[in-house]
């Protein structure tokens, strides 16, 4: 046998298996996992969770859940056994969510950042869309912060119902307003306290043991005893009045 | 399952015939991307490649999809994936680790002692990493996954004489480097 026909016969062993499913990094999987605010659908790469919708907003239709899917991602769709590690106890237990990997790739790195920020809150908590703007050194970019959590793709898992308006309000949500106060209340945020201090224009509380000055959803301003407690209606004022800030929610004005 | 079949079934739900063009052709377009100098970046660029495929499909109607010629259409989008990420992306040197090497054989082991050594298979990889581009993508895809000259020359975009001729050159050149670095080692490990 000739050296080049050798060859030839060596060239033909070259050919290989990938030592991957391509199919596991080609496909997302699907699946439908049980949460605080019913059924929801979700779909999963290799990498994370990459999309979720409540089972009400795709009308209870699985063709829907996936022509959705198709339309933002391009990507085939395949039924999975089960959900991904970790995501059904984070549904249930919110505290659990942050340890759920997510697959953001097909995100700008402005709606990442925005997205990372929102996993910082604890639950129970909320933020204003300033306080995100600013986490992410961006402070004037309010409205965007707004317009990249309406197109958070994996609600509840990051928790964007958790930023709200900064005159108190809870203002928007993807599945609507209703879910997202149903979601703080759930979590035991104390929705109609933040609310009864809006409408009396008290956004920061503060204490007059330790002068510090907290969002009024914070741990720490909700032990202060109301004998020692000053709401304030602008960080700076707090600022005057010889507070600082709270290093764990970490107010901004 | 054959082409006919593969392309009904894809035409008759997207999804699920699209697993069934993955799990058939997944090992050829994964060898070429490997050979061609993907490299470690070779399962990316397979994943890379089915996904525009599959971008495109959706874009398709019926009559379009059952006209596919699916292997040659995927080696199309491959080659193409290629040349515009992995390559412009991550422009590394050539790896060319015996191109200064003498061009004729010294005494040594002869081919055929080599293809025997358990070594033989990477180093003929490396090897081929080594050809220029046209070269090396004409002797994988005739070499490597077999196919025929007409299909190569449809794939590359260039005339079956052109084909044939990167394919013949390019194996006269791995034949060289081949027995060169048969010497090469034979110095190196005296025997």
């Amino acid at each position: 046998m000739s050296a080049e026909d050798r060859i030839v016969e060596e060239l033909s062993k070259l050919l290989a298996t990938p030592p991957y499913s391509t199919a596991a990094k080609v496909f997302a999987d699907w699946t439908i996992v049980s949460s605080r605010i019913g059924k929801l659908y979700v779909a999963f790469t290799d990498a994370g969770v990459s999309y979720i919708r409540t089972a009400e907003s795709v009308h209870h239709d699985d063709k829907t859940f996936m022509e959705i899917y198709h339309h933002s991602f391009q990507r085939p769709l395949r039924r999975a056994e089960r959900p991904p590690t970790g995501l059904a106890p984070a549904l249930q237990r919110p505290a659990t969510a942050k340890n759920v990997p997510v697959d953001l790739r097909h995100l700008t790195p402005f709606e990442r950042e925005v997205l990372a920020a929102t996993r910082r809150i604890p639950p129970g908590q909320t933020r204003p869309y300033a306080w995100v703007a600013r986490e992410i050194g961006r402070p004037r970019a309010v409205r965007a912060v707004g317009t990249a959590l309406g197109n958070n793709p994996v609600p509840v898992l990051i928790p964007c119902h958790r930023v709200i308006r900064s005159d108190g309000q809870l203002g928007q949500y993807i599945f609507g307003s209703e879910v997202k106060e149903h979601l703080l209340r759930a979590e035991g945020s104390n929705v109609d306290e933040t609310l009864a201090l809006a409408k009396a224009k008290v956004f920061y509380l503060g204490s007059d043991t330790t002068h510090i000055v907290c969002y009024p959803t914070c741990p720490d301003a909700r032990r202060i005893t109301p004998p020692h407690r000053h709401g304030f209606r602008t960080l700076p004022e707090a600022l005057a009045a010889g507070y600082r800030p709270c290093h764990h929610c970490n107010p901004t004005t | 399952m054959p082409d006919d079949a593969l392309l009904t079934a894809l035409t008759d739900d997207l999804d699920t015939g699209f697993a069934e063009l993955v799990r058939d052709y997944e090992r050829i377009v994964y060898s070429v991307a490997l050979r061609i100098g993907g490299g470690g970046d070779a399962e990316d660029l397979t994943a890379e490649c089915f996904l525009r495929a599959y971008g495109a499909l959706r874009g398709y109607d019926r009559s379009r999809i059952l006209a596919l010629r699916p292997r040659a259409w995927l080696l199309t989008i491959l080659l193409n994936t290629w040349r515009n990420t992995a390559r412009s992306a991550s422009r590394r040197p050539q790896q060319t680790p015996f191109a200064t090497l003498p061009e004729r054989a010294m005494a040594g082991p002869s081919v055929e002692d080599m293809v025997e050594n358990g070594e033989t298979r990477r180093e003929l990889g490396e090897l081929v990493s080594g050809l220029p581009d046209r070269q090396r993508v004409a002797v994988v895809l005739r070499h490597v996954v077999g196919l025929p000259v007409a299909e190569i020359a449809a794939v590359m975009r260039l005339p079956e004489g052109t084909v044939k001729s990167h394919i013949s050159r390019g194996l006269t050149r791995l034949r060289e480097d081949y027995a060169a670095h048969a010497a090469t080692e034979a110095r190196k490990v005296p025997r």
